[in-house]
């Protein structure tokens, strides 16, 4: 009884969710502000927080807190503030070309879609789901993915190095 | 919950990080639409790993969220020096390489 409660629960909070998700998307790709663009980006991010909290995986949640609305955002802003002289709605933001945007997008969309749901249509996700502790993904991340996480290391090493050169004034 | 509500959030996700990628002209906005695909990824990620009851998908979540960050700092430094120099971000003014 609990159970069932609790999971309707889950799928009105993930229709919610979802919706707002979608729809702050969609004005990333619309709006004709930059700035209006990153705000909505951040709802974006947001919910996807909160769905992967719904997916029973806090580590990845607080950790797309802290990196993507806390540094990914601030840098973004930064970038509009220096390459912009002024702030506000702007046209000439698409290119040209961009109504072949939706056909690509859509057809792309139809192929994933019919894919996703006949593989697997209604099949439940476990109702009472195990969280995955901290420390398990520490095993993993220093157990047998060792070698990606160097390779991420000397990755963020050459960005941090390239960053600096490309963004130095001589 | 569905496993296919999750994979289809990530499928609308990705579509329209696409569909900005193609549509859109500023620099600074194609990568915030990279910024929605990357993320779709990793809720498609999430969902399969609590579908296969592992921490593997946890793992490669955290492991895209580091490589996105150093994406967005190589790619606005790269945006700043082409400003810098041009005075413009817009993709479609930049064809010196064009044959």
């Amino acid at each position: 009884m609990f159970a069932a409660e609790l999971l309707v629960a889950q799928n009105i909070g993930f229709a919610v969710i979802a919706l707002m998700m979608i729809v702050a998307a969609l004005r990333v790709v619309t709006t004709s502000n930059v700035v209006h663009a990153a705000l909505w980006l951040v709802v974006v991010l947001g919910g996807a927080a909160a769905q992967y909290i719904l997916l029973a995986a806090e580590f990845v949640a607080v950790t797309q807190v802290l990196v993507y609305i806390g540094a990914v955002m601030v840098l973004f802003l930064f970038g509009t503030m220096l390459t912009r002289a002024r702030i506000g709605a702007e046209r000439d933001l698409n290119n040209a070309y961009w109504r072949l945007g939706i056909p690509v997008a859509g057809a792309l969309f139809a192929a994933m879609a019919i894919a996703l749901v006949s593989s697997f249509g209604d099949e439940q996700l476990p109702a009472e789901p195990e969280v995955t502790s901290v420390q398990q993904i520490s095993d993993q991340i220093f157990g047998p993915y060792l070698l990606p996480f160097w390779a991420l290391s000397f990755v963020l090493l050459a960005a941090i190095i390239g960053a600096i050169v490309l963004a130095r004034k001589d | 919950m569905l496993t296919s509500q999750f994979l289809l959030l990530g499928a609308i996700l990705f579509c329209i990080g696409v569909y900005g990628v193609i549509a859109r002209k500023n620099a600074v906005l194609v990568l915030m639409s990279i910024e929605l695909i990357l993320n779709s990824v990793n809720i498609n990620l999430l969902a399969f790993a609590l579908r296969n009851g592992s921490a593997d998908g946890h793992t490669f979540a955290l492991y895209i969220i580091a490589v996105a960050a150093a994406e967005v700092g190589v790619g606005l430094a790269l945006v700043l020096l082409i400003y810098r120099n041009r005075r413009s971000i817009g993709l479609d003014e930049l064809s010196e390489m064009r044959g």
